[in-house]
């Protein structure tokens, strides 16, 4: 049960989010190849340790943003808005 | 007196002025208020308390707390009121108690499953796996029934649990875990900066005695922090999970310990604290000693005889043999002789003992035997005699037994710190050579243990024996306990190691120490050094397993919480739910919502209604309650082109007042959710979707908007529950509401098939659709939702003129079915494609972007063999497909076949006095007029391909 | 000509510490707030820190994210007010809902109020956390719902009317436990 800092509201508990996988996968363009839009759609990491992933304030704010979260011990390092890095 | 095994007098929690009545396995009993269920039968001499997991071998009384592996029972207050496996020595008493023990048949004292103990060389680790592998099939049907029956523990209630359970969710800077003195002087002192302090112990009153515990200092803590605002102290309250970020799952028990629960308090409340700081002062566990028959009743640790004879006034025994390898357990030496029990013999397996506890013994007359072990015990269901036997200077045991005569026998092995939760937080534990246990290390979470759960036994607490005791060559006289929960011996453990099981996480799930409602609280560091010899490692190479939640078993209900009847999950009514359910409708659960199924008349069953129904809606009209549609406003000067990226449509051709089916696709190309899309202004969509997708299309909708097109300008807002809509269809739809609605021209010309106008219907504002999804003209009627039921009311009033009826969402879908319509989520299943449902002119092919499009050029997605959506009609009219049968291109065939596609809908219509059927069929579109295969259970179907339309294909009358 | 129709919220009864409120107006506002602050100043009555609920007058703004607001206010003024939000923001990208129908309201008072709100709601109700006029969308065992702390022992939740009488079931329930509802013991 994590605690959350959401940008805009604060710290606040799981139960008002929701899970939006990886970061920082950018759509590709309609023009892009198979292979672009395949890594797009399916690829995504497994990572140990600190990964970027979506988070979206879904019983709050509403808004999505980003959060790197330290997969072995859960202890989030960080969160900033979408469009941050 | 209750009981003839009390002391004179003490006892510090017990009231021998309130003597209590219970009952144990159906014999009366009497205790005293402040026993625990443990106390009172051993102040009866009632040692025997259960039998064992496995060998069905007597079970007594071994400790004093939660760590007690034995005595569990079954308490009832009535056949719903029925506890399995308790801990006896946490059960408080209460007048007329029952309980009963576990795991015995016909009999606790004579039980027949003692027969695996006598068998036992035929039973050991891997017993199971190794020997009921063949048959295969025997597994299922012979073997595992027959295992389950004759193992397991206790019986779970035959009755729905007729009590309520409460919830909290609670926040301090400091969560107290433990009040004994370490955590009562952390709770203070934190108190005392005027921060949020909870203190939980999973006893009540708290310990007036400690091993500690000299003066009333303690008491005077407690009642200082009861007092004190900021302060929570939770009795009878157990953590039991601690989750990450410093949340901690507590249960406490409210009523359990009463003789008539009051009504309105729940049994159990479940509090989940986030704490700013968790200090965790949970103590440490003594433990026991292994050699052959430790597990005889009167066996018993040595700190749980204190504590029964300091607490609760009882005398475990007369002749009491002690055999520790630790100084604390001549503190039980020297207190039960002053209380004038006989200490036959008090042997120590160090060679040496020099300590202030074992000099106060040898002060009050004892004789210390040093450098002694035992051979075992004597006994069949009490023990009566202690073989003890001297170990040579080399460390080999050669000597004469001794046989002491004794009704009791007390150990102690050391103590173990309490680091379940510690470990369950992602602390890491490090070994303490001197100790001979592991501590606490580095924290993973913001949390601290103190007192003898970090370590800190005490000056007066040295020494500690590990796994099994030295005895002489030669076979063992009996079984070395383990783990007495799950009956692991010290000859299980060496098995595993030689038949090459090395990591400990392995050997625990071979030999499943350490495992069940105690989770290894006695057994685990015996076990591993048990296994750390054999495997010729050092302890802390070989590491510990992983301490699991729950601490101590938590019920259902306690979790469960308030979440259960009315109150399991929220159950959505739409405004005209009382109306459908005063006519009789039959309901039927649509993810959240409860929406009318049929409106049955006398005598009707859902066949019969469900034909009425659709033939009314064809003839006259009828209506239908579509207010779980979901809604979202679309609005900003960006809107088209947002709708333009999100659905497949092309919405820029999409005039003011017109209404288009819109398609929304993933990205993976497959149709997510689909709906009737209006645009009731230059810059604004009211877009519909589905009952169940509502929730998801909103965020889906948000998500792209806010994370792959933030430079468009529009805004969304969830109107689902803003309107109530009421679907009047059928050719005399308009004649029912022309007369309820102003400010809107009903003509066709003025508001043709897929067009909106805003209005007023019944005196209140509307939103006025023609719209169908039964191919007769059709009207849906939004108002705002308070105003829904008067509005149906008024409608249902109107049609009465012109033979309305109502009708429930299985007409609904027969009616639709026979139009083609799809159901996303019945005739789609996330693998379906815009064409595969049939749905390709809807996509705006010339739209540069859209979810979906770059996917749709895939070669998978454009294969002609893919599924494509059909109907199916049925060589005999009166067969109705089984929705989800699978359809064969040849007949008679037995398994394996070739699967070349799936019935999604199928129904009787009534209307075309046949069964109708719409399908995925790989290629469907080339294969019309072909007779395919449906098996049944019955055998199976020849069925043709066809058109999905089945009833008017032209669609005429659309306009009425 | 039919007879009019009249409004007819849920009715889930009432407790001791909650009560249902009053129907009233209620729009869904959604702008960014920096873009609306720029174009319309003072003029606009919004809430803007986070999380935090502007009582101007018959209307309150409850701040619920970085561009959306629930403006509520008593029925006969909605549509006028609604107007005037609109012509304020004039030229600037937003969208004015009215949701008034969408949710319904309860109140729930007294020295239990905070007690009552923790057995479904996860958030932190120690004044220093979630002070008076502190508001957010949150949770409430499985609903969602809008909690506008209005005072110490006041608070106000919003939900969506089909979930109104699971969360008063839910109220009542737990009511029980609390003393003078025949309990012995508060939490």
């Amino acid at each position: 049960m994590l605690l959350i800092p959401c940008p805009y509201c604060g710290v606040r508990p799981e139960l008002e989010f929701s899970y939006g996988g990886q970061a920082h996968i950018a759509r590709p363009q309609t023009s892009a190849s198979a292979e672009e839009w395949a890594a797009f759609q399916y690829e995504r990491v497994n990572t140990r340790g600190p990964h970027a992933e979506r988070w979206r304030h879904t019983h709050g704010c509403g808004r999505f943003f980003n959060v790197v979260r330290d997969t072995t011990t859960d202890q989030i390092l960080r969160s900033y808005r979408s469009g941050e890095r | 007196m209750s009981g003839p095994w009390r002391s004179a007098s003490g006892g510090s929690s017990i009231d021998r002025s309130r003597p209590v009545r219970f009952e144990f396995d159906g014999r009366p009993y009497q205790g005293f208020a402040g026993d625990t269920l443990a106390s009172a039968l051993l102040a009866n001499g009632v040692h025997l308390v259960g039998r064992s997991f496995k060998y069905h071998r007597p079970r007594g009384i071994m400790a004093a707390g939660p760590e007690d592996p034995n005595a569990l029972v079954t308490v009832r207050r009535d056949a719903a009121r029925y506890t399995p496996n308790l801990n006896a020595a946490q059960v408080e008493l209460y007048e007329g108690l029952m309980a009963e023990s576990q795991n015995r048949w016909p009999s606790l004292h004579f039980d027949v499953g003692r027969i695996n103990d006598y068998l036992s060389r035929f039973l050991p680790s891997g017993f199971y796996y190794k020997t009921f592998m063949w048959p295969r099939k025997a597994w299922h049907g012979f073997y595992e029934p027959r295992i389950r029956a004759a193992a397991g523990l206790g019986r779970a209630p035959s009755e729905p649990d007729p009590d309520t359970y409460g919830q909290r969710f609670a926040h301090c800077e400091v969560l107290v875990i433990g009040a004994g003195p370490a955590g009562l002087t952390e709770a203070l002192a934190a108190a005392r900066t005027g921060v949020r302090v909870i203190v939980c112990d999973e006893q009540v009153p708290p310990p007036r005695t400690s091993p500690a515990d000299s003066a009333g200092e303690w008491h005077d803590i407690r009642a200082q922090l009861a007092v004190m605002p900021n302060v929570t102290v939770l009795a009878r309250t157990t953590a039991f999970g601690y989750m990450p970020h410093n949340m901690v799952a507590l249960t406490e028990r409210l009523t359990d310990h009463l003789s008539a629960p009051p009504k309105h308090v729940p049994r159990e409340r479940l509090w989940q604290v986030r704490a700013r700081e968790v200090v965790l002062a949970t103590g440490a566990i003594e433990r026991p000693l292994v050699f052959p028959g430790n597990d005889l009743p009167g066996v018993m640790l040595a700190g749980a005889a204190r504590t029964y004879l300091g607490r609760y006034g009882v005398l475990p025994g007369a002749r009491v043999a002690i055999l520790t390898a630790n100084d604390e357990a001549y503190r039980a030496a020297v207190e039960l002789r002053a209380a004038g029990v006989e200490v036959v013999a008090l042997a120590d397996l160090r060679p040496q003992v020099m300590g202030r506890l074992p000099e106060a013994a040898r002060q009050a007359g004892m004789t210390i035997r040093t450098g002694t072990t035992t051979v075992g015990t004597r006994g069949d269901q009490h023990v009566t005699a202690l073989g003890l036997c001297a170990i040579g200077a080399d460390g080999t045991v050669s000597g004469a037994v001794d046989w002491i005569g004794c009704d009791t026998v007390l150990m102690s092995g050391g103590f173990t710190p309490s680091v379940h939760l510690f470990s369950q937080s992602r602390g890491k534990l490090t070994w303490d050579a001197s100790l001979q246990v592991f501590v606490p290390g580095a924290a993973a979470e913001n949390c601290r243990c103190v007192g003898a759960c970090a370590g800190e036994m005490g000056a007066d607490s040295g020494g500690s024996w590990l796994g099994a005791l030295p005895r002489p060559e030669g076979p063992a006289t009996g079984k070395s306990f383990v783990d007495w929960q799950n009956d692991v011996t010290a000859a299980d453990l060496d098995l595993a190691v030689r038949e090459g099981f090395r990591s400990i996480e392995h050997i625990k799930r071979y030999t499943t120490t350490g495992m069940a409602t105690d989770q290894g609280k006695t057994s685990n560091l015996n076990a591993l050094a048990i296994a750390a010899q054999r495997l010729r490692r050092a302890i802390p190479e070989v590491g510990l397993t992983t301490f699991r939640m729950p601490y101590l078993p938590v019920g259902f209900g306690g979790l469960a919480g308030y979440a259960r009847g009315e109150l399991f999950a929220p159950v959505r009514k739409t405004p005209m739910y009382d109306w459908a359910a005063e006519r009789g409708a039959v309901f039927e659960p649509v993810s959240l919502w409860q929406r009318a199924r049929y409106f049955p008349q006398p005598g009707e069953d859902m066949h019969q209604a469900v034909a009425r129904e659709c033939c009314n809606v064809r003839r006259a009209c009828g209506m239908f309650d579509a207010s779980t549609l979901g809604k979202i406003e679309v609005v900003g000067p960006d809107a088209v082109e947002f709708m333009n990226r999100m659905y497949v449509n092309n919405w820029s051709t999409l005039a003011v007042g017109r209404c288009r089916y819109g398609i929304l696709l993933r990205d993976d190309g497959f149709v997510y959710d689909d709906g009737v899309v209006a645009r009731t202004a230059a810059d604004r969509f009211h877009v519909t979707t589905t009952t169940g997708g509502a929730p998801r299309v909103l965020a889906m909708m948000e998500d792209y908007l806010q994370t792959e097109w933030p430079d468009l300008k529009v805004w969304l807002t969830s109107t689902t529950e803003q309107w109530a809509v009421i679907a009047v269809q059928g050719p005399k739809a308009r004649a029912v509401i022309e007369l309820l609605v102003e400010d809107v021209d009903l003509a066709n010309a003025a508001l043709p098939h897929m067009s909106v106008a805003r209005g007023r219907v019944c005196g209140v504002p509307a939103l006025v659709f023609r719209v169908s999804f039964t191919g007769e003209l059709g009207y849906e009627i939004n108002v705002p939702a308070d105003y829904g039921a008067d509005v149906w009311r008024a409608v249902w009033q109107a049609g009465q003129a012109h033979g309305i009826c109502a009708y429930g969402t299985e007409a609904m879908h027969v009616l639709r079915a026979e139009k083609g319509y799809v159901i996303v989520g019945q005739d789609t299943d996330g693998t379906v494609t815009a064409d595969d449902a049939g749905l390709s002119w809807a996509v705006g092919k010339s739209k540069p972007d859209f979810l979906g499009l770059a996917s749709l050029r895939r070669a998978a997605l454009v294969d002609p063999n893919r599924k494509q959506l059909v109907g199916l009609l049925t060589s005999d009219p009166n067969v109705v497909l089984e929705e989800g049968s699978q359809i064969t291109a040849t007949a008679s065939l037995r398994p394996p076949m070739k699967v070349i596609g799936h019935v999604t809908s199928s129904y009787y219509s009534a209307v075309l006095g046949r069964s109708i059927a719409l399908a995925l069929v790989s290629a469907g579109r080339s294969r019309m007029g072909q007779t395919l295969y449906v098996p049944t259970r019955t055998g199976e179907s020849s069925v043709t391909v066809t058109n999905p339309v089945s009833y008017d294909p032209k669609g005429e009358r659309l306009n009425g | 000509m039919a007879e009019i129709a009249l409004r007819r919220p849920p009715s889930p009864g009432a407790g001791s510490y909650w009560r249902p409120l009053p129907p009233c107006a209620r729009y869904a506002l959604r702008v960014n707030l920096v873009d609306a602050a720029a174009a319309a100043g003072s003029a606009l009555p919004v809430a803007t820190a986070a999380c935090r609920a502007s009582v101007q007058g018959d209307w309150a703004a409850l701040w619920l994210g970085p561009d959306e607001q629930l403006l509520i206010g008593p029925e006969p003024a909605g549509a006028a007010f609604a107007d005037a939000v609109a012509s304020a923001l004039q030229g600037v990208s937003h969208s004015v809902v009215d949701v008034s129908h969408r949710q319904g309201a309860i109140e729930i008072t007294g020295p239990h109020a905070a007690a009552l709100v923790n057995a479904g709601c996860p958030l932190d109700l120690d004044l220093a956390a979630t002070p008076a006029g502190f508001c957010s969308r949150t949770v409430f065992a499985k609903a969602e719902i809008v909690l506008w702390r209005r005072g110490n022992e006041h608070f106000h939740l919003e939900i969506w009317r089909s979930f109104m009488p699971y969360l008063a079931a839910f109220l009542s329930e737990v009511e029980r436990e609390l003393p003078g509802q025949g309990g012995s013991r508060g939490a």
